[in-house]
C-alpha cells in the first residue's frame, strides 16, 4: 500500500467531499487524510456498515465504532466513463471507476478509480490496493482512497 | 374476478378517465414555463375525459415535482382541495406510484377526483446529465462525485456491468431495447425521435456515455408535461373515454436497498424483486396474462434486469428473449415501450409511459398492440423506491 501523496487521477474542480452538517462521516473523511481507511463496525454485533449511519442495522445499537481497516480489496463492478457530465471533464477523455469490495470488512464496498491506463481492460473480482490521494490545497482540503491492481 | 369489498386493494376500484400532454420538446426548446407546461397537460386530460377541471379535487405527483399542487388548485381554480400527495423518491421511480396514491387517496374517500402527473422542464432548471456547480457534495454523493461518479448514467452503469456479469448477458439484449423504442416511435408523430429511426449500425457507431451504454442506451433530456385523471370505479362510464381500471400497484424495495455508496445486498438488481410479486398479487395476474409492457428507460441495462424480475424471462434467457422482433407490435411476444418512451418518445420522467399503456387498453396507439386487455407499466429501474402498475379492460376488471 502506497501512502503520501500522488497524483490526482482526475482533473480539478470536481465536488469537494465534506461530512455532512450533523457529522455523520467526518471520521471518515479526518482519516483518510491521514493515510487510514475507517468503517463502521458495531461495537454490539460486530456488523460490519458502510456507508455510514447512526444506527447499525442489524442489532439497533447507536453510534457504531469506526475501526481502521487495510484498503485491500477486489473489483465488484467497474465502469469506463466517457462523457464529461462535469465542466471540469470537458476534454479530459476517459476514465475508470471501480466499486471494491473488502472481504476483510464485512464486504462493504466502497467506490474509487482504478488508476493507470484508462483504456486498461477491467476484470471482475480483480485483486486491488488502495492509494490515497491527497488535496492538501484544496478548500476545504480532503483526500481521496484510489485503487490500484496488486 | 368477484372479491370481498373489504379487501384491502386496488384492484377495479378507480378508472383512468382522461389522459392529456403538452407537446413534447428537446430539454430547452419549451416555449412555455414549466408550470404552464403542467396546466396545458392537466386542461387536456380533462377535455379528453369531458369534465368540468373545476371538479379536481386532488393532485399526486412525484420526484418533488415543482407544480405544486395548491399552486395548481388556485390557478385552475378547482373547488376545493382535499388530497395533495408527493411520491418520496427521485428519478422515475414514482411514476406509477404517483397514480397508486392518487387511487388510494380515491379508495379511501378522501378524494373524488385525482389528477396524478408530471411537468419537467430540464432547459428552465437544469438537466439531469450535468452536474457543474457544486463545490461540495456530503451525504452519497461524497463517495461518488469526487471520483467522476456524478450523474445517473456514471451511477447506473456499475449496477448493470454487474448484471451483465452474473448473468452472462450481452449488450445485444440492451440494444433491443433501444431499437425497439427507436422503432415504435417511427409512427408516433409526438415522439421527439420521430422522423429519426436507428439501427443496429447506427447504434453501434455511437459515441460511449459510459461503458457498458452507449449514446442510445440512454435517455433523453426533455421538457413536456404529461396528466391523467382517476375517478373511481362507480363512476368510470360516465365520461368520454373508455374507462381503464387500475388492476394493481406496488412500491418499494427490497432489503437495504438504499445502503450508500452502492452498499445495497443485491447489488445487481432493478429493485423490482420484492415489488413485483406485490403488483401480481394485487392484480390476481401471472407474467403471461400481460399483453404488453411499458418499461421505465433511464438507462436500457435497467430494463433488461426489471424485466426479469417481473418474471417475463429468467436472466440466464436474456439473450434469446431481447431480440427486437419479440419486441414490437403488433405481435411480438412481449411488445415493449410502444409510444418510444423515455429513448424516443419523451422523457416525460416515465409519465408519457402511463399515458400510453392507457393508450394501449383503449386500442388508440400509433403501435396498437392485439393482445390488450392487461397492460404493465414499471417504472425507474434501479431506484428506489420504485414502482408498477397494472391497467385493463373492464373485461378483466
Amino acid at each position: 500500500m502506497s501512502s503520501g501523496t500522488y497524483p490526482s487521477y482526475l482533473p480539478r474542480g470536481l465536488p469537494i467531499p465534506v461530512a455532512e452538517p450533523d457529522d455523520l462521516s467526518a471520521p471518515y473523511w479526518l482519516a483518510l487524510r491521514q493515510n487510514k481507511l475507517l468503517v463502521q463496525r458495531c461495537a454490539h454485533c460486530q456488523t460490519w456498515q458502510f456507508g455510514p449511519e447512526w444506527l447499525c442495522h442489524h442489532c439497533h445499537a447507536f453510534d457504531p465504532a469506526w475501526v481502521e481497516v487495510q484498503p485491500r480489496g477486489r473489483v465488484f463492478s467497474w465502469e469506463r466513463a466517457w462523457h464529461p457530465s462535469h465542466k471540469s471533464l470537458e476534454g479530459h477523455g476517459p476514465y475508470v471507476a471501480v466499486l471494491v469490495e473488502l472481504p476483510q470488512a464485512g464486504f462493504v464496498r466502497m467506490v474509487g478509480n482504478l488508476l493507470g491506463d484508462p483504456m486498461q481492460a477491467v476484470t471482475i473480482g480483480a485483486e486491488v490496493e488502495g492509494v490515497f490521494e491527497h488535496h492538501p490545497d484544496s478548500e476545504p482540503p480532503y483526500s481521496l482512497l484510489q485503487w490500484r491492481l496488486r | 374476478m368477484t372479491r370481498s369489498r373489504t379487501e384491502r386493494t386496488l384492484r377495479g376500484r378507480v378508472a383512468v378517465i382522461g389522459i392529456g400532454e403538452t407537446d413534447y420538446y428537446r430539454h430547452g426548446a419549451s416555449p412555455d414555463a414549466e408550470f404552464k407546461l403542467a396546466l396545458k397537460a392537466i386542461l387536456a386530460a380533462c377535455a379528453d375525459a369531458g369534465i368540468d377541471p373545476r371538479g379536481i379535487d386532488g393532485f399526486a405527483s412525484y420526484s418533488d415535482d415543482r407544480s405544486e399542487a395548491s399552486r395548481l388548485a388556485a390557478a385552475l381554480g378547482i373547488h376545493r382541495l382535499r388530497s395533495a400527495t408527493m411520491q418520496w423518491g427521485g428519478g422515475g421511480g414514482g411514476c406509477c406510484a404517483a397514480v397508486a396514491n392518487g387511487a388510494a387517496a380515491i379508495v379511501a374517500g378522501l378524494a373524488d377526483c385525482v389528477v396524478v402527473f408530471r411537468a419537467l422542464a430540464q432547459g428552465q432548471y437544469g438537466r439531469f446529465g450535468q452536474t457543474t456547480g457544486l463545490d461540495t457534495v456530503s451525504g452519497e454523493r461524497a463517495y461518488l462525485m469526487p471520483y467522476g461518479v456524478l450523474a445517473p448514467p456514471q451511477r447506473f452503469a456499475m449496477r448493470v456491468q454487474r448484471y451483465m456479469h452474473e448473468h452472462g448477458v450481452r449488450r445485444a439484449a440492451l440494444r433491443a431495447i433501444a431499437l425497439a423504442s427507436y422503432h415504435h416511435a417511427q409512427s408516433n408523430p409526438r415522439a421527439v425521435m420521430y422522423g429519426k429511426p436507428l439501427d443496429e449500425a447506427k447504434y453501434e457507431a455511437s459515441r460511449w456515455i459510459v461503458e457498458p451504454f452507449h449514446l442510445y442506451d440512454c435517455c433523453m433530456e426533455n421538457d413536456g408535461a404529461a396528466a391523467l385523471v382517476l375517478v373511481s370505479e362507480e363512476r368510470a362510464k360516465d365520461f368520454r373515454q373508455k374507462p381503464v381500471y387500475v388492476l394493481g400497484a406496488a412500491v418499494g424495495s427490497g432489503h437495504r436497498t438504499a445502503a450508500t455508496a452502492h452498499n445495497s445486498p443485491r447489488y445487481a438488481s432493478a429493485s423490482f424483486e420484492t415489488v413485483a410479486p406485490d403488483l401480481y398479487r394485487m392484480a390476481g395476474l401471472a407474467p403471461s396474462d400481460v399483453g404488453v409492457v411499458q418499461a421505465y428507460e433511464n438507462f436500457t441495462g435497467g430494463v433488461v434486469m426489471a424485466l426479469a424480475e417481473h418474471g417475463f424471462f429468467k436472466p440466464e434467457e436474456t439473450n434469446d428473449f431481447l431480440k427486437l422482433e419479440n419486441l414490437i407490435a403488433p405481435s411480438g411476444r412481449l411488445p415493449l415501450n410502444t409510444s418510444g418512451g423515455n429513448l424516443a418518445e419523451c422523457y416525460m420522467h416515465g409519465f408519457e409511459l402511463v399515458l400510453e399503456a392507457v393508450r394501449q387498453i383503449r386500442g388508440t396507439s400509433t403501435n396498437q398492440v392485439v393482445r390488450n386487455d392487461v397492460a404493465m407499466v414499471i417504472g425507474g429501474p434501479m431506484v428506489t423506491p420504485v414502482s408498477n402498475l397494472l391497467l385493463g379492460s373492464e373485461a378483466v376488471q
